[in-house]
């Protein structure tokens, strides 16, 4: 209760921040489109390919270049059961797409994602700025395993 | 930050000392009691570290058992075990309503007494701890791992169960034993009667080493006289159990005086490993009863309420060598077996000096058939022929005594108001410290078991008065903390309890904090209604019956968006928490139910029901702070007329759940 507590007070600080620096438009679209902006600035420092993130996997993942499929039916299943109340595979929902990611995040950076939300919206760069896009609203942490995080990045790759 | 606290408490008692000085009052710096110059140091632990032990205290009349840190003395939690709570919707939910259904049908409150952890070769072992209800008889056991109510058992034949519910040193029996005297059966007669004709039973519950389940295994059809505590044998004295009696005169009116007349009351001292093989040799009969056993099961979450019809009675006739009387002096109230099972100490709470009976002299007594008549049928021993001697004018209303592991005894005195420490073996007082105000027990982490852990004593009082802000006329009952490693007892601390804090029981942290449930894995949840994803969520209609299936995370319902129910349905809300993440709790509830909120754990599911009066749109809303978009999770119901065509329909963003 705590730990949300002091994402609430993360998110509101953020909020104030951008409400600050924002500027003095009453418009909320305006100011989300000012949010798309101190969002790229960020971004552009950090090549989201090479970002591992932060959490229980240190190095690099190496995917194999066939995809096992007998992992990936697994990772389905799981990812149904645990993450489908916030993720739907193409369209944003409560949180981004899966449909693409491997394309857009590092391997490592997605199972470390999945495996510590708390610590990566708390240090990692583009968490941080997800969670911004996002309302604030916090990764779950599900409590997976690596072995289930694991195949569930293989079902991502199948999307 | 040790130099801050240093230099606070001298200014506290210099300040303590001026005050003395310039009023000459001694009340304010009197009520400190035994406090000395570093107890805030020794109760003080730090913004995120933890406190060393358990108390377990009972909530008393709350119906509740209450979970404390020690040294600190903060509250963490209240579990909720025979009254209804409606914080965590224990007794409102229609899965937790069995556990408070009785022979009586369905009671939302009791008076918890004495908790009691389970044990393991004479040790507390941190798997189970019950405790007793006086006034609808039942015995709860409640998990160590998930700090929740698991089994409430009724005990039939029993009035005011108040001698209970103490553990034996492998957890073989819980005991029970009855208050007041009443037919045995149950039977219209006149209460003047009452003498002969009424009984007390004494009940042993036995418990399933692997699963906790209690049933009764024996009821003891005893003279009617009023059982007020009792404790196990251990070591050499495991397979005795003894009971305090008072009212032997078998009074049934203004037992205030009519109760006091004889010299001597009784322990009971029971044999039970005779009365097992009594048993197995075909001894006692069962009788028609009825009474109520309800268990929860955990992986449904879940209670199922069962209505038992025999229980197995047995007359003390039938077991001629397992049942002895001991004279005690008048009106006993504490009933304690030291820590080696020598020393059976009786509290008459009406006379001047305290018994301590010998369990080796009792043997002998028993083998030279030392009686002093008998009663029912009974033998009553020579009083000299069992005492091992008198503790003489400790204190005035002797009531509890738990002990060290030094040889020491420490006894709460109710009419002098303080607690004495004092030595078995020389019967010699060795400490007195006041207590404010009317102390009832006393509580030494591993104080019924054979290994006390005896750094810290918890005394817990009546009556507070003056100690604390006042709040109206009522006022909060306390406990106070004592460090007892030293010579003297040291005062460290007061703090607030809630109910009557009746009797406890503690432990160190480390029996337990690491086994602690986190959160109920979903893939587990065999709850009938529960859904294992959001795409599962769904909303069911059965004739008058609507059924949600819903499901919440962070931070949303599903569905949220509910059609279709019509004024005169009964609504069901199923509620599964998806949320496999420790401490993320969600609470729902609904405007016009007429019942409490849910809270439901991580991976949990529950149900609460709600029956529309009205037609419009209503709504829902979690209400444990969940996320920064706690606000945010709520969703509607429309509710339309008797009658209406509006077909069921459910959603959540537009879309079919899961779509």
């Amino acid at each position: 209760m705590i730990k949300l507590l002091i994402q609430y007070g993360i998110a509101l600080g953020a909020l104030t921040f951008f409400l600050a620096c924002g500027g003095n438009s009453d418009n909320p679209a305006s100011s989300s489109s000012k949010k798309t902006k101190a969002k790229s600035m960020v971004a552009q420092k950090i090549d989201p390919m090479k970002n591992l993130g932060v959490g229980p996997i240190k190095t690099a993942i190496v995917l194999e270049s066939e995809i096992n499929t007998e992992m990936a039916d697994e990772g389905k299943s799981i990812y149904k059961a645990k993450c489908s109340a916030c993720h739907k595979k193409d369209k944003k929902f409560i949180g981004p797409a899966p449909k693409g990611i491997l394309e857009r995040r590092h391997p490592t950076w997605i199972m470390n994602m999945i495996l510590d939300p708390e610590k990566m919206v708390k240090e990692d760069p583009i968490a941080k700025e997800l969670l911004m896009e996002f309302n604030g609203a916090p990764m779950a942490n599900q409590s997976l395993t690596e072995d289930e995080a694991r195949s569930i990045l293989e079902y991502f790759r199948t999307l | 930050m040790k130099i801050i606290i240093k230099t606070i408490s001298i200014l506290i008692i210099l300040v303590g000392t001026l005050s003395m000085m310039s009023c000459g009052a001694p009340t304010a710096s009197s009520n400190k009691g035994a406090i000395s110059g570093n107890a805030a140091e020794k109760v003080y632990v730090a913004p995120g570290e933890h406190d060393s032990h358990y108390a377990f205290i009972s909530g008393g009349f709350s119906g509740q058992l209450s979970v404390y840190g020690l040294p600190s003395g903060r509250l963490f939690r209240v579990i909720p075990v025979f009254s209804q709570d409606p914080e965590k919707g224990y007794g409102y939910s229609e899965e937790t309503k069995p556990m408070l259904m009785t022979s009586h049908g369905f009671v939302p409150w009791g008076d918890s007494h004495h908790p009691d952890i389970s044990q393991t070769n004479g040790s507390i072992d941190g798997r189970w701890i019950f405790i007793n209800e006086n006034n609808t008889p039942r015995v709860a056991r409640i998990s160590l791992k998930t700090f929740e109510t698991e089994e409430i058992i009724e005990i039939p034949n029993s009035a005011g169960n108040h001698s209970s519910s103490f553990v034996t040193e492998n957890s073989e029996y819980i005991v029970c034993g009855t208050r007041f005297a009443i037919p045995f059966p149950q039977r219209d007669m006149p209460i003047k009667d009452m003498k002969g004709e009424f009984k007390g039973a004494l009940t042993f519950l036995n418990v399933d080493q692997n699963t906790g389940n209690m049933d009764i295994a024996f009821q003891l059809r005893m003279p009617g006289f009023n059982y007020d505590l009792a404790h196990p044998g251990r070591g050499k004295s495991h397979g005795w159990f003894f009971f305090s009696t008072y009212n032997t005169e078998e009074a049934n009116t203004l037992l205030e005086v009519n109760a006091s007349q004889n010299d001597k009351d009784f322990i009971a001292a029971i044999n039970w490993q005779k009365i097992e093989e009594y048993i197995d040799r075909g001894a006692g009969k069962k009788m028609p009863a009825r009474y109520a056993h309800n268990i929860w099961d955990d992986n449904k979450h879940t209670a199922t309420s069962t209505m038992k019809r025999e229980v197995l009675v047995i007359d003390p006739s039938e077991v001629p060598d397992a049942i002895y009387f001991l004279p005690i002096a008048k009106s006993p109230h504490g009933c304690d077996v030291d820590p080696t099972g020598e020393y059976i100490i009786g509290s008459g709470k009406l006379s001047a000096s305290m018994t301590v009976h010998s369990f080796t002299k009792m043997l002998k007594a028993i083998e030279d058939k030392a009686f002093d008549g008998d009663a029912y049928g009974m033998p009553i021993l020579k009083f000299d022929a069992v005492n091992y001697g008198l503790l003489n004018q400790p204190g005035l209303g002797p009531l509890h005594t738990e002990f060290d592991t030094r040889g020491n005894g420490y006894t709460t005195f109710f009419i002098s108001s303080e607690v004495v420490k004092w030595n078995i073996e020389n019967l010699e007082v060795l400490d007195r410290q006041p207590v404010y105000y009317s102390v009832g027990h006393l509580m030494i982490p591993g104080g019924n078991s054979r290994t006390p852990d005896d750094k810290y004593l918890v005394a817990m009082n009546k009556i507070t008065k003056d100690r604390y802000l006042p709040t109206g006329p009522e006022v909060c009952q306390s406990a106070q903390l004592f460090d007892i490693s030293g010579d003297k007892m040291n005062l460290l601390l007061d703090f607030p309890t809630i109910g009557e804090p009746h009797y406890a029981a503690g432990c160190a942290a480390e029996l337990i904090k690491d086994k602690t449930t986190k959160i109920y894995r979903l893939e587990e949840n065999e709850h009938k209604y529960g859904v294992k994803s959001e795409s599962e969520s769904k909303v069911v209609r059965k004739g008058r019956e609507v059924h949600i299936y819903m499901t919440m995370i962070r931070s949303h319902f599903s569905p949220d968006n509910i059609e279709g129910v019509r004024v005169g349905d009964k609504v069901f809300f199923h509620v599964t928490n998806l949320e496999q993440d420790y401490d993320v709790p969600h609470g729902i509830s609904m405007i016009g139910a007429n019942t409490s909120e849910l809270l439901v754990m991580p991976g949990r599911t529950a149900t609460f029901t709600w029956e529309p009066k009205e037609v419009g749109i209503w709504p829902f809303y979690c209400t444990d702070f969940c996320s920064a978009l706690h606000q945010e999770m709520q969703g509607y119901v429309r509710v339309s007329p008797r009658g209406s065509n509006v077909p069921i329909s459910y959603t959540l963003d537009g879309d079919i759940p899961g779509e």
